[in-house]
Parts: structure tokens; C-alpha cells; sequence
């Protein structure tokens, strides 16, 4: 029998025991002893959020197929658990072999969202770690944090040894490599972390020192140790067609919130929309071939036994092939009973002759995401698509036999006017109208139009890093408004609105682009309760407040500001490619809501070509690369 | 064409709850490229339903799963192919095709055997441990006493709770055995003996639509008898296999009292399309599968029992 961490106690009394057992299908099984290098990877959310992430599989199967590691997993305890593991004092271990994470010689922490904060603490916490690097000993691991977030590091700067910025599938060899080579030689955990720094893209946050202006700003930010670099560059996987992919996800036992196989098919976007921070991040866009994909995706079917496969990427619709793919993937596996699904498509004929074949219609709704109800603010967030296109592309679906439409908004965009919101309303009216124009006889019952706003928050390496967001108060009062003008459209009563919460979205505007002084903050949060921020029930935001406010940290100074052109940013240091002074151009623009081409139309110089691959070696190459 | 497949669940996989592990057995029959029939409409799903679900924490080796296959395979075929699908702790151990006139393992579950062991830490060698202590579980002579005059009762009550209600209930007529633990008992009892278990009761009790009796009733009843404190934690119920009922009506339960009495047979047994096993002749199905036409073994359900005593075969 497997030897399990959690007694049969325990495990009856908490819910979802599946959680905390590993031995999913497609587990990697190795002799701890037998391996030199010990990871533990970690998304720190519940485990079903967990499983669901495809960068995790990608980087436990990269590491897995090297000889001298053993790469394991763990995710949040949840509540439950967590309330008998602290009672109990029983350490937070990995699902594998069940050992201890603080036996470990790596902890790899995804950061996917900044809600997840206070769960890296929670996850350190249980595992007997110190939350700050500063105080670890030669007896814990290395603390490694990845991911989106790692873009701006600064606000859990404190909490960890190393930042690895950019894609995984990159420099982590090295590093491993250079770990080795450290072990052998017993030196000190300093000394190994003076090795990392020296690793392109390896950001050791105690080898830098920041300095502040009187009005709370960066005046400096260097490096004091000779092998940390003044600027850390982000790494990036230049030929999608040549790497990594996992040809046996894992299979868990219980339902995931992506319980499928997940094929990505392209890295990266074309399109430039100025809210959007992983447009800018993962720049530049990179499609995977065709003879890589197809074997892949029959591979990972044979292998999990997943009834359905869903294509990922930014933007499915700029997959040049994506027809070709997706015809073939539906000749290939729709008769052995396998679902398609196809998320973030542009609603065009292609897009509905494609869901027709794989969805039952009448079930069935589609999605579109104007995110801005006006043209003007369309443009201003440089998001490309007309009301001619939304309005067209709905009207085709209704006649294709569709009559539900999700449609997603933001509140809270800069330069915002009452026009722009009442705008939300009317555009979610005309659909409806569009649907009423069909003949009696040949709809299908009445139209429902589910209309939700989220509150735009700015990121960091986007030009609105620059813009001040909008207060709480700003976001109640406006979606009031809304709320009035939507009842008031002529089919206010066919249109359903939905907002997201206010309170939590201030807070990920802060730690967005926040500095180090937010460490604090978020330690006191912790140590006073606060966790599982991202799930509504759990989130409690006085104590956030008083945290805040006991630490003389004011939110309105990283929410409210519209900073100055030439402020010296926390993330900086960081290189992505796209260049600041492109961001800011783009800044400007989006003042006059001047649109930008997107990448295919014509190069707008980002600075992402420093890269030399993917589209900015033209279309020429990308077709070459296919 | 109907099938039933029976399996063990143990170890960690007593924590999966059943939909959990229906799921996985679709995955697994998928990546065995097993034909499982598929229900019809834009979600269609495989044909399959257990005879009972195991409570979690429970273990298992008499675990049954009907299904419906697109195709004929043989016994051996299908074990070799599924159980290169299974992690250790779920194996199927038998598989056998139905008669198409039999109804689903769940219609017909009438009864369950159980070993019962105590967990390691509550054990013997534990100085915690309730065999340790003076319980009548300790000693096979105490517990065989207990045990028989438990069984002399003539009502046991035990207030059995629903979601709704509580209510009384007399159980005494739905316990068929109650046994002290032997060797022998349940094919994997010398595992679990090396992980630490330690065997001290067999039960065989009413089970399915009608009347379902747990384990876990009995066990308390039996404490109380005793006058000794229960500790669920300290006992691990294995289910070591599932029965039909040969003179089974529906919605009624026949217990040994009843007349007819019940007549137990193996769910691996109920049912069973066997060939060339015994020829009888059953009508009209003789067109209806020509590979196998006619070979039927005789009295496995009811109504083709009935059928065939009409016919005087």
C-alpha cells in the first residue's frame, strides 16, 4: 500500500480526501534516493484550481525526464485541513512520495494571480519554512517563484531566494545544474544564490537594494553583489515546435476545473490590446506546427483518456491553421466519442460552422468580449473590433440557431465617461434588437444576453502602467448606473448583468504594481487570518485595511496616482523584450484612442524583435516554421 | 451486450468516492480501447452503473461495475487489457457478459459479506489499542460468546438515521451471519494481515434498494451488547462480495425467514451468459445473438427461471 501523510482519520474528516492522496494516473514514481535533485512544484490554490494549469504539467514533465531529479507536487491545503494540520502539527507534504516539502531541495511556487499571496505564506508556513528568505537555513529549500506575476516580484520579494523570470522551458536546466555543482562543493546558501544571480533571468531579490524619493517613489534600484546583473532579462522559448510538451498529463481522480487535455497552440498575441498584460509578456506571438501538435494531441488522449481536448492560447482565431487543425481534430476524434472545445475564438463564419459540429446549439452560448461598449473606448484600448463585427457575428449565431450570448465588459478603463458605460448598455441592447429583427417563426424562443463588467486593473508592462484606477466607491456607483441603463434599454429584460467585486480587485491593483514595502503588509494579513483572498468567502478585507493601515501604507498612493512619464517602476529592473518607451507611446495613443496595427499589419517597432523569432522574423519565416 | 466487471478498491483508493470512480474506470476503458457503449445526444456518455456504492474509507474486493461493450471479448482479454490501466489498488478480478434479459446489478443486489479488521494503530501491538484492552473483541472465546448471544436476541433495535428522520428499526432479521473472522476469509486478508490489520468479524447483511443494512450498524449494536464503547475510527469494513437473490421480487426482500427464503448467488454468478454450460431453451432469443443463441445457464434470474420451469426443461 501506498504510505500516506494524513491518517484515515484525518482524511475522513476533511472534504474531497482525493485532494491530499496523490497517485493520480500518469504520477511520476522515482526513488528519492536514488535522484540528486529534490523539486517540489507548487500552485498555491485548492488542488482543483491546481491541476488545471498546463505550466505545471509542461515543467513536471520537463523535469522529470532528467535522471537526477525527482519532481513532485503539492497545492493549498484547504481550509479544513489546514485547520488540523496547525493543530496537529503535521508538516505540509509533496502528493508523490508523501515526504515532507521541507525535505526538499527546491520549492517551485507558481504565481498565476496576485489574490494568491497570503497562500505562498500559508504553504511555507505549513511546511515548517521561514516566510522570509532571510531568515532560512541550510536545512530548508530554495524558494523559486515563476510565473506572470514574477513580472513584478517586488511586493513578495521578501519570501523568496529566487525569481525566475520568464518561460520555464529555458534556463531551469542550468540551474539545476549549477545546484549540483553548488552541492558538491558544500559551499553556502549565499553562495549558491550568487550562482543563480549570474543565471540569465534568475532574479535574487536580497542581492538588490531599493531606494526611496520623500513622496514614496523609486529613486534606485541596483544590484550590491558583483554576480547579480543590473538588468534581468526575460527568457523566452524561441521555437514552440522544438521543446517541451507533456505526452502523459496527469489524471486526477477527482473533477478539475480543467478536466481535459489542453493543447497549446501558440505562445504569445498579435494583437497589442492595451489593458492586457499577457499580450505584452509573452510577446513575440509564436505558433507551434501543425506535425507537432497532431502527434501530441493523439498522444495525450491515448495516454489520459480524457472525453475532451481544448486548445489554448491568447488568441485562437490568429492561429494561421487553425482551420486545418481544428477540422482535423474533429475528423480524428469526434467518432471515439472526444469533446472539442474552443475557447477565445472570434465569432466568424469559420467559428460557427466549427461550434455547430461540436456543441449542441441549443444548449450552448457564445461568448464575445468587446470589453469596452463604445467605439471611442474600443479604440482607446486598442481592442480591434467593431460594432459592425459584434453585431454581425451575433446575428449570424442567432441564425446558426443560437439565442444565449455572453458578453464581457470592463469598468473603470482610463479616460472613462458616463457615455462609454451607457454605451455597455446599448450595445448589449442592440444585440437583443439584432435577435428581434428574425422573422417570428424562425426564432428560437427568446433572446437571453448575460452582460458582466469586471473593474479594469492596470499592470505592470502595459501602457496603462502609467494610469491611475478607478476608486471602489467610483466602481459601486458606476455599476449602479449601469445596472439603471441596462433595465432602461427596450429589452432590459432579456439582458442579465453581472459585476465583479470591488473590494478584492483594489487589492490586486496594489500588489500589481507594488513595491517591497507591501511584503509587511501582506506577512501581517497572513499571520491575522487572511488566505484564499481569491475566493470570495474567505476574503476579508478589513483586515487587509487594518494591515495596511498599522504599516503606514497608503493604497491610494499605488491606485490613484496617474504616474509621471519618467517614474522609476519596482519592476524595472526586468526586461521583457517591449520596451518602455514603446509602452508609453502606446500610452499616448491610447489618450487620442489612436488604434495600433497588430502585429501581422505591420511591425509598430515593441522591441519584442529583440528576440528573433516568431512573427517579427516576418510571415514569411512564421509560414517557413510551420 | 451487457457485462459486469468485479474489482478490489483498497489503500488510498478507499478515498475516491464512487462517482470519482466511475470516472476514472471511463478514462481507464478509454485508454484500453475497450468499446463501452455510449449513450446517444451531444454529450454522450458510456453505459455503466455499480451495484453499490462503497462508502468512502471503505475497502473492497468484491466490488461489481455493469457495463454495456460494443463488442465481444474474452474474459482474459479484458482483464489483461483494463488492468494495465488500474494503479495497484483498484484490480479487476473477474469479468463475465449477462444475459440481455438481466437486470442491472443494482436491481438485484440482495446481500454483502464484510470482514471486519482493526486498523493498525488501534491493533494488539498498540498500547492504545482496543484488543489491547479487556474488549470481547480480544479474545476469540469472549467474542464468539458475545457474539452468540447477540445473535439469540429476538430483536436488535438501532435507531437508523436518514437525512430526514430518525427512526427504530429491528435489524436482528437482516444480519445473516455474524462470524468471528477466520483464515481464509477474503482473498486479500493475508495482505492486509501484513500491513498490520487485524481480522475479528464477518457479516453477510441485507443490502440494496429495499432494506440496506451497513456494517457500521451492526458494529454499534454489537458494542452496545457488549457494553463497550464504539470507535468507528478503529475499524477498517472491507466488502468481500455482493449477492442476488434467486427468489427476488421486486420491491420485496427475502430474508432466510421469509418463504421463499432468499437464495443467495455471487453477482459474478447472477446472470452470467455462459456458453455451452448447459443448453435450454428459451424462445425467441435463440435468433437474437447468433454466436452464442440459446446457451444459456439455467436459473440465473427469475424470469427466465420461470420461463424455462413452464417449459419443462
Amino acid at each position: 500500500m501506498r504510505k500516506l501523510a494524513l491518517s484515515d482519520e484525518i482524511l475522513l474528516r476533511v472534504e474531497k480526501p482525493a485532494r491530499y492522496i496523490g497517485g493520480e494516473i500518469n504520477m511520476v514514481k522515482k526513488d528519492p534516493k536514488e535522484v540528486e535533485i529534490r523539486f517540489c512544484m507548487c500552485f498555491p490554490d485548492v488542488y482543483e484550481i491546481g491541476m488545471s494549469h498546463l505550466g505545471i504539467q509542461i515543467l513536471y514533465d520537463m523535469f522529470n525526464l532528467r535522471e537526477d531529479t525527482y519532481c513532485e507536487r503539492v497545492y493549498s491545503p484547504w481550509m479544513d485541513l489546514d485547520r488540523i494540520m496547525r493543530e496537529e502539527r503535521i508538516p505540509l507534504f509533496a502528493l508523490e512520495s508523501q515526504d515532507p516539502v521541507k525535505s526538499f531541495d527546491f520549492l517551485g511556487i507558481t504565481l498565476q494571480y496576485e489574490m494568491c499571496y497570503t497562500n505562498i505564506l500559508q504553504i511555507l508556513d505549513l511546511s515548517g519554512i521561514p516566510l522570509k528568505a532571510s531568515e532560512r537555513t541550510p536545512e530548508d529549500p530554495f524558494v523559486i517563484g515563476g510565473g506572470p506575476c514574477t513580472y513584478n516580484p517586488e511586493p513578495i520579494a521578501d519570501f523568496f531566494d529566487i525569481f525566475y523570470i520568464g518561460e520555464g522551458e529555458t534556463v531551469y536546466g542550468d540551474l539545476l545544474d549549477a545546484y549540483k555543482a553548488w552541492k558538491k562543493t558544500g559551499g553556502t546558501r549565499n553562495g549558491f544564490l550568487k550562482q543563480a544571480a549570474k543565471i540569465p533571468g534568475c532574479y535574487v531579490p536580497q542581492f538588490y537594494e531599493v531606494r526611496y524619493h520623500e513622496d514614496g517613489t523609486l529613486s534606485e534600484f541596483f544590484p550590491v553583489v558583483e554576480e547579480a546583473p543590473e538588468r534581468v532579462f526575460k527568457q523566452v522559448q524561441r521555437d514552440m515546435s522544438e521543446t517541451y510538451y507533456p505526452e502523459k498529463p496527469l489524471v486526477p481522480y477527482i473533477k478539475v476545473t480543467q478536466d481535459r487535455v489542453v493543447l497549446e497552440i501558440q505562445r504569445g498575441c498579435i494583437r497589442g490590446c492595451r489593458f492586457c498584460q499577457a499580450g505584452m509578456l509573452y510577446r513575440p506571438v509564436r505558433p507551434r506546427s501543425l506535425s507537432f501538435l497532431k502527434p501530441r494531441a493523439t498522444a495525450m488522449i491515448e495516454a489520459t483518456g480524457h472525453e475532451e481536448i481544448t486548445l489554448s492560447s491568447l488568441s485562437s482565431s490568429d492561429y494561421l491553421e487553425l482551420d486545418k487543425l481544428v477540422y482535423w481534430l474533429i475528423d480524428e476524434f469526434q467518432e471515439r466519442g472526444v469533446n472539442i472545445s474552443l475557447p477565445s475564438l472570434r465569432i466568424d463564419a469559420f467559428a460557427l460552422d466549427v461550434m455547430s459540429k461540436v456543441q449542441d446549439v441549443r444548449k450552448s452560448s457564445l461568448t464575445f468580449a468587446p470589453e469596452a461598449g463604445s467605439q471611442r473606448m474600443r479604440n482607446v484600448i486598442n481592442k480591434g473590433l467593431s460594432e459592425e463585427e459584434i453585431l454581425k457575428g451575433a446575428m449570424d449565431a442567432f441564425l446558426g440557431g443560437w439565442n444565449r450570448v455572453k458578453l464581457y465588459f470592463m469598468l473603470g478603463l482610463p479616460g472613462e465617461t458616463d457615455e462609454d458605460i451607457e454605451a455597455i448598455a446599448v450595445l448589449s441592447d442592440k444585440i437583443a434588437r439584432e435577435y428581434y429583427t428574425i422573422p417570428k417563426e424562425e426564432r428560437h424562443g427568446k433572446v437571453n444576453i448575460v452582460t458582466s463588467t469586471s473593474i479594469f486593473v492596470p499592470k505592470p508592462f502595459t501602457p496603462f502602467q502609467w494610469a491611475p484606477m478607478v476608486s471602489r466607491e467610483y466602481a459601486e456607483e458606476k455599476r449602479e448606473f449601469l445596472l439603471g441603463k441596462v433595465k432602461a434599454q427596450l429589452n432590459g429584460k432579456s439582458i442579465k448583468y453581472n459585476c465583479h467585486d470591488a473590494d478584492v480587485s483594489e487589492l490586486e491593483g496594489v500588489f500589481a504594481r507594488g513595491d517591497r514595502k507591501l511584503c509587511n503588509v501582506i506577512l501581517q494579513a497572513y499571520k491575522e487570518g487572511c488566505m484564499y483572498d481569491a475566493w470570495g468567502e474567505f476574503f476579508l478585507y478589513d483586515v487587509w485595511k487594518k494591515a495596511f493601515a498599522e504599516n503606514g501604507i497608503d493604497m491610494d498612493f499605488y491606485l490613484k496616482r496617474e504616474r509621471r512619464e519618467d517614474e522609476l517602476f519596482p519592476w524595472d529592473f526586468i526586461d521583457i523584450g517591449v520596451t518602455k518607451k514603446f509602452l508609453l507611446r502606446e500610452y499616448q495613443r491610447s489618450k487620442e484612442a489612436v488604434v495600433t496595427p497588430n502585429c501581422r499589419e505591420g511591425c509598430s517597432g515593441c522591441g519584442a524583435a529583440a528576440f528573433q523569432c516568431g512573427v517579427c522574423v516576418g510571415p514569411e519565416r512564421e509560414k517557413e516554421e510551420r | 451486450m451487457k457485462a459486469r466487471m468485479k474489482f478490489t478498491k483498497t489503500g488510498s483508493m478507499r478515498f475516491i468516492g464512487h462517482l470519482d470512480v466511475m470516472r476514472y474506470f471511463q478514462k481507464a476503458f478509454r485508454r484500453a480501447g475497450i468499446r463501452v457503449s455510449y449513450s446517444k445526444g451531444f454529450s454522450p456518455h458510456q453505459i455503466m452503473s455499480f451495484a453499490s456504492p462503497l462508502g468512502l474509507g471503505l475497502s473492497s474486493e468484491g466490488e461489481y461495475l455493469d457495463l454495456s461493450l460494443e463488442e465481444e471479448i474474452s474474459k482474459e482479454e479484458f482483464l489483461k487489457r483494463v488492468n494495465e490501466q488500474m494503479n495497484e489498488e483498484i484490480l479487476v478480478t473477474d469479468f463475465l457478459f449477462l444475459l440481455e434479459e438481466s437486470k442491472s446489478s443494482m436491481a438485484v443486489l440482495a446481500a454483502c459479506d464484510y470482514l471486519i479488521f482493526m486498523k493498525p494503530e488501534w491493533g494488539k501491538e498498540q498500547e492504545q489499542g482496543l484488543l489491547a484492552q479487556d474488549s470481547f473483541l480480544a479474545d476469540f472465546e469472549k467474542r464468539k460468546a458475545v457474539l452468540q448471544e447477540f445473535l439469540k436476541k429476538e430483536r436488535i433495535e438501532i435507531l437508523k438515521k436518514t437525512k430526514r428522520s430518525e427512526k427504530q428499526m429491528d435489524i436482528r432479521e437482516y444480519i445473516y451471519q455474524l462470524l468471528p473472522a477466520e483464515n481464509g476469509m477474503g482473498k486479500l486478508q493475508e495482505d492486509l494481515k501484513k500491513e498490520g490489520y487485524e481480522p475479528v468479524l464477518f457479516m453477510q447483511l441485507t443490502s440494496g434498494s429495499v432494506i440496506n443494512i451497513k456494517p457500521e450498524l451492526v458494529l454499534e449494536a454489537l458494542f452496545a451488547e457488549a457494553g463497550e464503547e464504539y470507535h468507528s475510527a478503529a475499524f477498517q469494513i472491507h466488502r468481500l462480495e455482493m449477492y442476488g437473490d434467486r427468489n427476488m421480487k421486486k420491491g420485496e426482500v427475502h430474508t432466510l425467514k421469509s418463504n421463499p427464503a432468499c437464495e443467495l448467488v455471487s453477482l459474478a454468478e447472477y446472470g452470467k451468459w455462459k456458453e455451452k454450460t448447459h443448453v435450454s431453451y428459451v424462445g425467441e432469443n435463440l435468433e437474437r445473438e447468433p454466436h452464442a443463441a440459446g446457451y444459456y445457464d439455467c436459473g440465473q434470474c427469475s424470469v427466465l427461471g420461470k420461463e424455462q420451469d413452464k417449459k419443462g426443461i
